[in-house]
């Protein structure tokens, strides 16, 4: 399956109604991540958390940001396939319009992505937002 | 005399929390044990009635304030079995300890001299150690560990010889729960006049420490391991080593006299503990020892022992588990990583399920790099867990492998 979008990801996941279903749908999200170039994971590339690592590739393609990302853990990968959803191949003008921490509390996640988590993930949203703002 | 569990876990007022709807398991004890009730109470109690600056106020809080915060002194000094009051350094936690300790070796060592600590290190002692001998010139020497976790002593005993200065070593591995012969290592040490400090944070809380027994010269640790609040620890350090023992932080209370042009230092236990102390967290970590005392600490370390032989025997059953320290003597801590998943997921399919552990390096990375292991899931025991919670982290963790499969 492609990411869907965000729209999309909010819908999917108010169909289930338990947990397993809802970690099962972003495993798969994660599985489908398109995988990043093992070169590509280098020291500069790398944010690091305490339980898990992630690497950001970025480039500017027609006035938008392309992004490729990728986390040693699956379900990082799949929170990650949440964040491309919202952010890969847009504007800096939408990714800074764009109210990620609504869309993780619609999708009922929002402890994954609070500072507190040592997974990297707001990391990458932070980075990704200092890049938009200062394109 | 077996440990009643359940009438112990009352005691304990979190542990009857739920997580999404499904009952606590905390396994997470190696972070932070929970607080007894009778230490939750002895906090609220200090600032109910009795809260005032210590060693100061010439009024009736003051006093009594004082007579608490260094009667928790006492119990410490009792506990560990301290041979004088004043060896008890108030400090923020083991790893404030440890820095007092290498921040005075840091203006003492020489270049050519030697400071020896193990692959098993916590970054606490490990990075503090690295950074005084890189301020001072010294050379920082690792003693390997064993695959299986455990200290190779005889490797160890190779690289201790006149120069070694310090001796720094883990009671128990935080991230593997290796059980090290602290008293057979001091020995050794102390023959080739090394000073030796034991990071104590993982062993004070499983049984009786004997400082004046395990033969160091300093043991640091912590008080929220050990049933008490956070922000406060202790730093127990021989008193003849003590006495002069290079000042760490300067101002008030630890003073003598002070002129514009200098100032001389107050006596043990006072230079070292400068500014208001954190007294709360004092009289708290004392309730929790005095909690801790009033158990029958043989059956405390039967049941702890129990616990972890129930879960290694379930660990080996369980395909596609691997342990991660396997050392004959081990407290508390079973590490373990599930073959060809991430740590970090299995401990977010745990945590759906109201099992609390740690995943990750356990501030412990080049231990990991030693193990070949991008971290481990931690499942860390106290005397509250029950066999039935170990079943349901097993349970927990078939679900795990299977989502992630």
């Amino acid at each position: 399956m492609a990411i869907p979008s965000s729209q999309e990801i909010i819908e999917d996941l108010e169909f289930f109604d338990d947990w397993e279903q809802r970690y099962q749908y972003i495993i798969d999200l994660g599985k489908h991540l398109p995988a990043m170039d093992d070169n590509l994971k280098t020291e500069d590339r790398l944010v690091r958390g305490c339980q898990s690592n992630v690497w950001l590739e970025t480039q500017e393609k027609d006035g938008k940001l392309h992004f490729e990302v990728a986390s040693d853990a699956i379900i990082v990968n799949g929170l990650l396939a949440l964040v491309m959803a919202a952010y890969n191949d847009k504007s800096p003008q939408d990714i800074l319009a764009f109210d990620i921490d609504g869309y993780f509390q619609a999708l009922d996640l929002e402890r994954h992505i609070s500072p507190t988590r040592g997974n990297g993930l707001r990391a990458i949203v932070g980075k990704i937002q200092g890049l938009a703002k200062h394109h | 005399m077996s440990l009643d569990v359940l009438a112990l876990r009352q005691q304990f007022p979190i542990l009857a929390q739920q997580v999404d709807g499904k009952p606590l398991v905390y396994l997470d004890n190696a972070a932070t044990t929970q607080k007894p009730q009778a230490m939750i109470d002895a906090l609220v109690n200090f600032y109910t009635q009795c809260n005032a600056n210590v060693h100061r106020g010439a009024h009736y809080l003051s006093d009594e304030a004082t007579r608490r915060y260094e009667r928790a002194r006492d119990t410490v000094a009792g506990f560990i079995h301290a041979s004088a009051r004043e060896e008890v350094i108030w400090t923020s936690g083991t790893t404030e300890g440890i820095n007092i300790v290498a921040h005075g070796m840091s203006k003492r060592l020489k270049t050519g001299e030697e400071v020896l600590v193990t692959e098993m290190e916590h970054h606490a002692d490990l990075v503090t150690w690295q950074q005084a001998c890189l301020q001072s010139g010294a050379t920082l020497k690792v003693a390997p560990i064993l695959d299986n976790g455990a200290l190779d002593i005889a490797a160890f005993e190779t690289l201790l010889n006149e120069r070694t200065k310090m001796v720094a070593l883990p009671h128990v591995s935080n991230a593997l729960g290796t059980l090290n012969p602290i008293k057979e290592i001091a020995a050794m040490a102390k023959a080739k006049g090394a000073l030796v400090l034991i990071d104590g944070a993982q062993g004070v809380a499983h049984g009786q420490v004997n400082v004046q027994d395990i033969g160091c010269d300093f043991y640091a640790f912590s008080g929220h391991k050990l049933f008490g609040p956070t922000g406060i620890g202790v730093l127990w350090g021989r008193k003849a080593v003590l006495e002069d023992w290079p000042v760490w932080q300067t101002g008030g209370e630890m003073i003598s006299k002070v002129t514009y042009e200098c100032s001389t230092w107050g006596a043990l236990p006072n230079r070292l503990e400068a500014g208001t102390p954190n007294i709360a967290g004092a009289i708290g970590m004392a309730a929790a020892i005095a909690w801790f005392q009033s158990l029958d600490l043989a059956a405390v370390q039967s049941h702890e022992k129990q616990l972890l032989a129930h879960a290694t025997e379930q660990a080996m059953a369980f395909e596609g588990l691997r342990l991660v320290g396997t050392a004959p003597d081990k407290i508390g801590v079973m590490s373990f990583i599930l073959e060809g998943s991430h740590p970090a997921d299995v401990g977010f399919i745990l945590d759906k399920q109201g099992v609390a552990i740690r995943t990750g390096d356990h501030c412990a990375q080049p231990l990991m790099r030693r193990l070949g292991v991008p971290g481990t899931a931690r499942a860390s025991l106290s005397i509250y867990n029950t066999l039935e919670e170990v079943d349901m982290l097993f349970k927990a963790l078939k679900k795990a492998q299977m989502m992630l499969a």
